[in-house]
């Protein structure tokens, strides 16, 4: 790599040549501010935070965006840097909705954080109006509130990295706001409810919509069971909101606290998911022998089948009809488990807490209620679990570890896995191997598939037949490879597609991750490795062998993929526009 | 201000749509393109209604948001049509300062529309623009080609009149 020494605040650094002025700051130890940047997503220099004074520069300089140069003087911190940055503070300040103590994203939003370690004191320094027409409340899954909004544009890029592109700045001046083509609502254009926007954005301007009262009246009725599962991603980052480090895996504690939120039975989505790779191993399998619609292409990931129904509609055969981990999970818990306790499913509240925005979307689709009744009535992302144990005062670092409950708290590494990018694809060959060869393989790592890239490609030799794979993580990624299927130019059998990047562990519904950490840690990474840390550990490793799912076939499914299965297991899709 | 959207129903016929199809097939692909094909568009319907903008996002393979957000943004996109006949009232400092903004009133009540808006028949549509250079005239307004200056409120019904068949 070719390097360059600049001097920041008079001491002398060697930097990559191609560095911006902030790269190299940042890897040099000082911390430059910023808002609009976020790492791989948005750099556009447009907020005018991370100004700093350039020996001979006209001007002070955009760090985010200026490249270094040999020899280049930097400075980060003198009054003229200090005082531009209160500037921009200030200004911001005077559109911004000054609600802090009752913000969603006090104490760990971007802007407030600037202000403190700015100084700033006079909030109303330049106070005006405020824009008006600010709120869209469309959806069941997201608001937003541009009263709070600083045109950073994070979201715009990060919609634009899902190559969804449905919001965007509209109108010019003081009256610039992100919203939607024709002031539309969110609701009514092709958003895949990915909530990517919300992790991106640095302020409260976005957030997932709340249903975290739902629940608790429920828990407090009691004349309702309240039943909740959590998926494989939840506990690789739920630890982040109490301070734990990134890709702490706190399955433990995260089953003691729904325990002492009052939940009536604790649950495991990866018992579903389990339950998931049978049936999709199964519809696979028929598919190669019965020259079934390939390649099949997994269905798990509702962002991803959203994004399939508005932008592929023509490749809506080649999904699975699985219904995913979530929906399985809730379907069985108001058929099977219901039947087996002798309880009335109509009394039970099916609640699952989810990385992820879109499953609020998902659990409202048609031909997902199972037993007449919907298989999840509430969704809840990591977040709003994280806001319930805070609410309820759980000092959650202190919490003793415990397990799921018996029954369908029972899984296997094979279903923990499916929160990263290339799970699904690993815990489905497992399975597939041995059912095909009818023995039990003893190689069982896809390392393949495995890793945070965005598309990843690999041929398996499966009892004798070259299958061929693909794993998808992000739209834009997904997009390159549905491109090629639909112009007949890929021989894939199974291709396994996550909306987000990096999969669910980075879904819209995590723990947000401010800007700065971001260019230090790869957020993605540091939670799949809890995952695959915690598969390397666990005794069973293999769909198959989860033995409450061999009791829940043997006792009500009959075999996977039968008729029963398929009316209990399996969903349908729909074409809509964009 | 915010740009405003027209609900007027969007009629189109044949040589227009021919003509626009031309424009966006010389334009595909080329980086860049979205803002001629709306100018263009504009010189074809006089104005930017969604269908137009959604055939040429889906033409050009860019985002209708993309499309929007530039059309919202620069002045001389309009998103509502112009009618038959087109009053513009200076709102400029000096017409400000002798009453524009009671002229624009009265205007405003008469026809029923705001600015940037047209009526319902197609017969006037209206908009507040900024100094014309006719300050000596203040306050000044414009039906199409005829201008009218020394304006008061009263002197409107007249002038509409005239433009009404």
């Amino acid at each position: 790599m070719d390097m360059v020494n600049i001097k920041i605040n008079g001491v002398s650094y060697d930097v990559p040549a191609d560095a911006t002025i902030l790269e190299a700051a940042r890897t040099a130890g000082i911390d430059i501010p910023t808002l609009c940047f976020l790492k791989d997503i948005n750099q556009i220099g447009a907020c005018r935070m991370c100004m700093v004074e350039v020996k001979g520069a006209r001007s002070l300089v955009a760090a985010c965006v200026y490249p270094v140069n040999d020899g280049m003087e930097v400075f980060t911190n003198s009054p003229k840097v200090q005082q531009s940055r209160r500037m921009t503070l200030e200004l911001l300040l005077s559109v911004h909705e000054r609600k802090c103590l009752t913000c969603d994203r006090s104490g760990n939003c971007e802007l407030q954080k600037l202000c403190n370690d700015m100084g700033i004191e006079e909030e109303e320094r330049f106070a005006g109006d405020l824009p008006q027409n600010i709120t869209d409340v469309s959806t069941p899954y997201l608001e937003r509130n541009n009263a709070k909004c600083i045109l950073c544009r994070r979201c715009v890029a990060a919609c634009q990295n899902q190559h969804v592109s449905v919001i965007g700045a509209n109108n010019r001046g003081f009256d610039t706001q992100i919203g939607c083509a024709f002031e539309a609502k969110l609701n009514d254009v092709s958003c895949v409810a990915c909530g990517q926007c919300i992790v991106s954005c640095p302020t409260g301007a976005l957030r997932e919509k709340d249903n975290t009262q739902e629940v608790i009246d429920a828990i407090n009725d009691p004349e309702k069971i309240v039943i909740v599962q959590t998926a494989p991603a939840v506990r690789a980052a739920l630890g982040e909101e109490f301070g734990l480090p990134i890709g702490t895996n706190v399955e433990g504690k995260m089953a003691a606290a729904l325990r002492r939120l009052g939940f009536d039975k604790v649950f495991d989505t990866d018992f579903g998911a389990d339950m998931t790779i049978m049936e999709e191993a199964t519809e696979f399998i028929h598919r190669v022998q019965n020259g079934g619609t390939l390649p099949m292409i997994t269905s798990c990931s509702p962002g991803w089948v959203k994004f399939c129904e508005h932008y592929y509609p023509d490749l809506l055969d080649n999904l699975s009809t699985c219904k995913s981990p979530q929906n399985m999970t809730g379907a069985l818990i108001k058929t099977w488990y219901a039947q087996k306790e002798g309880i009335d499913p109509s009394k039970i509240v099916s609640v699952s807490v989810m990385p992820c925005t879109a499953k609020k979307f998902e659990i409202k689709r048609d031909d997902e209620n199972a037993a007449g009744l919907p298989d999840v009535d509430i969704s809840l992302t990591t977040r709003e679990l994280a806001k319930m144990i805070k609410k309820a005062q759980l000092n959650f670092n202190r919490l003793p570890d415990e397990k799921f409950d018996d029954s369908m708290g029972v899984s296997t590494g094979a279903a923990v896995i499916f929160g990263a990018t290339g799970g699904v694809m690993e815990a489905a060959l497992r399975t597939a191997a041995d059912v095909l060869t009818g023995e039990p393989q003893d190689s069982i790592d896809y390392e393949e598939v495995r890793g945070t890239e965005g598309i990843k490609e690999a041929v398996y030799k499966v009892a004798g037949m070259d299958v061929k794979v693909a794993v998808a993580s992000g739209l834009s990624n997904a997009n390159k490879i549905l491109e090629k299927i639909r112009a007949g130019e890929a021989d894939y059998h199974f291709v396994e597609i996550m909306c987000c990047p990096g999969g669910c562990v980075n879904g819209g519904g995590q723990p947000i991750v401010s800007s700065t950490e971001r260019s230090f840690t790869d957020v993605k990474a540091a939670r799949a490795k809890a995952l695959y840390d915690q598969d390397k550990a666990m005794p069973l490793r293999k769909s198959h062998e989860n033995p409450v799912l061999k009791k829940c076939y043997e006792e009500f499914l009959g075999e996977p993929g039968s008729h029963k299965a398929h009316e209990i297991l399996h969903t349908t899709y729909v074409k809509r526009g964009y | 201000m915010q740009k405003r959207i027209s609900n007027l129903p969007f009629h189109d016929t044949p040589e227009q749509a021919g003509k626009l199809d031309e424009v966006i097939a010389g334009l595909k692909g080329q980086e860049g393109a979205v803002m001629p094909a709306l100018h263009q568009a504009q010189e074809i319907y006089g104005y930017l209604p969604l269908e137009v903008q959604q055939k040429i996002a889906k033409g050009l393979n860019v985002p209708l948001e993309e499309v929007y957000g530039v059309s919202t943004f620069y002045s001389q996109f309009s998103l509502t049509p112009k009618g038959r006949n087109h009053i513009s009232v200076c709102l400029g400092t000096a017409c400000y300062v002798k009453g524009a903004d009671k002229v624009l009133d009265r205007i405003q009540q008469k026809l029923g529309i705001n600015p940037e808006e047209c009526t319902e028949d197609g017969a006037f549509s209206l908009t507040a623009c900024r100094c014309i250079g006719a300050c000596g005239l203040a306050p000044v307004m414009t039906v199409n080609e005829d201008v009218y200056g020394r304006l008061v409120p009263e002197d409107v019904d007249g002038i509409l009149a005239k433009y009404m068949e």
